[in-house]
């Protein structure tokens, strides 16, 4: 029987195969080498100091990157840093990279950014890869073929000791999207990750890796592709995973840690050769989901699953929970958190805040795609509206482009690279109440600022949004 | 046993995200559930289950399906253990936080829907007394003896408290053997 893409790369990586036989145990984790490892500066001190405390060292420091991003601050680089707790956080991190020989982008660095951003940035996330890092988010680089996925930071000392990881073999789910959105260009990959963690729920992807394929999806973009994968771990999923092709390989071309020419062409070769799942290979569980009739999606809720087609209105919880007297309970407690009434058109919900970044919608296509909606328009003046770049290289470009001005001049605050208010660990954060049409990952209560309203959104949705002060379907826009 | 009566419960619940600028590994009990516990005053919410003085002190936490879903922070198992609590029963967790529990020596039990609803009614009512053996794999409460799955590698780590790191350098040679011969790619060498 074939394989599926997932364990092509499993099968690949595999150092010793149930390794704990000796314990009787019939599915005993195998042990996985790790390819790429990436570091950043909130899951990893303790990491360092148990790594240090037990006298031991970083296998392969050469292939582990780190960088600053959760708790950097997205003003001004040149200040200093007022918080004390988060000066040390950034600075034991340089520390510890310096003593280990771990390569940092760090605040200082014109290649500092969201940790998931600059990895597929700078040819670091490659095809046919085993990718770890200390963040859930670390799905996002199965949009290259890569199996990547999130770990503990007692997982992240393992890997920094053994460049290997213990892992129980996921099971594999086959998400099929077919048709073609109508508008397309108004409907994103924000929109179709959007309806299928709305159709498969906040757990429909437990233990499994999803695998995304279908016509909409080889059209995409890597940024697009990243989009969806990235949102995998809100399905619940270990990771996501696109089959490679033609418009991987571009994107790898020329970037700084991609293998080069000939040796590029090597490859290309052998992941198009064997990086997709053989027609007969047999999934776990197969989904399909039609996107012909898409509409824009926005969160409703506190959790990604609770969302809604923008021309819809709020459900009432017997409505959502169809029957699950827990997820009734659940969606009560949301649409009080949320403060919203059922009934309310989604489209009546004014904002007060709107944040365009994140390692979900942060890319330099994001950006580019939310100025045209601004372009030559103004912020509405109950809306304080943010735009952080996923790196100082997105940052960069962008302003190569004219964004920055085009942003600055319809009223958004323009900032440096950092994961900022998609967790406000730095100083931006919601306040209690306020309302936030949002590009990043999680409405979870409290996210994004103690008693703070989040609604996902696609970043077009988000910038139409902060024009009108009110959520709007954008398919009337493009 | 202190019954949250949640489903969906996410590690930015657990432990929020202004805990996390910590750099040592324990001293989180007390930010356990912040904002569910705290109001924005700083004053303990009245409503909130870990409030309840009659749950002070336990070492069982039962709640429902997806728990830890989220953001990977082992800070929330941290938290979770540094609080008091020793065994955490759900319908089902989240993967990554049902893998973290094992590296602090915190016990996830999975139990089925009916039985979760079991205790919950029993809770809800009484505060309840659960005798649990990990080596038999057996909660009793009540009188009534439920059996609970584990894997036998993490269940041997758990009662024997292995260190993973030394166990797997142990087995360099087969690494050793992983990166010098019988990997299809080595992707090691675009990075020298
Ligand atoms: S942008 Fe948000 S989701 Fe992404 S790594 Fe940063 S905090 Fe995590």
């Amino acid at each position: 029987m074939g394989k599926t893409l997932f364990e092509k790369v499993w099968d690949s990586h595999v150092v010793i195969d149930d390794g704990n036989k000796n314990t009787g145990d019939t599915n005993a984790p195998s042990l996985i080498y790790v390819d790429r490892h990436l570091v950043h500066e909130v899951t990893s001190p303790q990491a360092f100091a148990s790594l240090k405390q037990s006298g031991r060292q970083v296998r392969h420091p050469e292939l582990t990157i780190a960088t600053t991003d959760h708790n950097v601050s997205t003003e001004n680089r040149t200040l200093p840093i007022v918080d004390s707790v988060s000066k040390m956080q950034l600075e034991t991190l340089t520390r510890n990279c310096k003593e280990f020989g771990i390569t940092i982008y760090d605040i200082n660095s014109p290649e500092q950014g969201i940790v998931h951003v600059i990895g597929p940035e700078l040819g670091f996330t490659l095809p046919g890869t085993t990718i770890v890092c200390g963040d859930s988010h670390t799905s996002t680089h199965g949009a290259f073929g890569a199996l990547a996925f999130g770990i503990g930071t007692s997982e992240v000392e393992h890997v920094l000791a053994t460049q290997c990881i213990w892992m129980y073999k996921p099971k594999s789910f086959l998400i099929k999207i077919e048709g073609n959105p109508r508008k397309s260009h108004a409907i994103t990959s924000k929109d179709i990750i959007l309806k299928i963690i709305r159709k498969i729920g906040t757990d429909g992807g437990t233990g499994t890796v999803i695998e995304y394929r279908g016509d909409v999806i080889s059209r995409l973009s890597m940024e697009q592709r990243m989009t969806i994968c990235n949102m995998s771990i809100e399905g619940g999923a270990r990771a996501g995973l696109i089959a490679p092709d033609e418009t991987t390989f571009n994107y790898l071309k020329g970037r700084r840690y991609a293998p080069k020419e000939t040796e590029l062409e090597g490859l290309i070769e052998f992941w198009t050769a064997n990086l997709k799942s053989d027609a007969n290979a047999k999934f776990d569980r197969v989904e399909t989901i039609n996107v012909t009739d898409l509409a824009p999606q926005v969160t409703w809720g506190t959790n990604p699953s609770m969302v809604a087609d923008i021309t819809d209105s709020i459900p009432s919880p017997e409505e959502f929970a169809q029957g699950n007297e827990n997820k009734r309970k659940l969606a009560v407690r949301a649409l009080e958190y949320m403060n919203l009434e059922p009934g309310t058109p989604l489209t009546n919900l004014h904002v007060d805040r709107v944040f365009i970044g994140s390692c979900t919608n942060s890319r330099l296509e994001d950006l580019i795609e939310a100025s045209l909606v601004v372009k030559g328009r103004k912020v509405s003046t109950k809306v304080r509206a943010m735009v952080v770049p996923g790196s100082q290289k997105v940052k960069s470009d962008a302003e190569k482009l004219g964004l920055d001005t085009v942003f600055k001049d319809s009223g958004f605050e323009w900032r440096e690279s950092g994961c900022s208010m998609c967790l406000g660990m730095n100083p931006d954060i919601l306040l209690p109440g306020e309302r936030c049409a949002s590009t990043s990952n999680r409405n979870f209560e409290g996210r994004q600022g103690a008693g703070g309203r989040t609604h996902l959104v696609s970043p077009i949705m988000a910038a139409a949004c902060a024009l009108e002060g009110h959520f709007v379907d954008v398919r009337d826009w493009l | 046993m202190i019954p949250l009566d949640m489903m969906n419960v996410d590690t930015d619940q657990i432990i929020p995200k202004q805990f996390l600028k910590l750099i040592q590994k324990s001293g989180y009990g007390d930010f356990l559930f912040y904002d569910r516990r705290f109001g924005h005053d700083g004053r303990p919410k009245k409503d909130f289950i870990l409030n309840d003085p009659k749950f002070e002190k336990r070492q069982i936490l039962l709640t429902r399906d997806n728990f830890g879903c989220g953001s990977s922070r082992e800070h929330a198992v941290w938290a979770l253990f540094d609080y008091g609590i020793r065994v955490v029963i759900a319908s089902s967790f989240a993967d990554i936080f049902y893998n973290n529990c094992f590296k602090r020596g915190l016990l996830p039990i999975y139990l089925s829907q009916s039985e979760i609803e079991y205790i919950f009614n029993l809770v809800h009512t009484d505060d309840v007394i659960a005798e649990i053996s990990l080596d038999k794999q057996t909660i009793s409460i009540s009188g009534k003896k439920m059996n609970f799955n584990i894997d036998p590698t993490r269940k041997k780590m758990l009662l024997e408290g292995i260190d993973e790191i030394g166990f797997t350098l142990s087995l360099n040679d087969q690494i050793l053997d992983y990166e010098k011969a019988s990997r299809v790619v080595d992707y090691n060498k675009y990075l020298v």
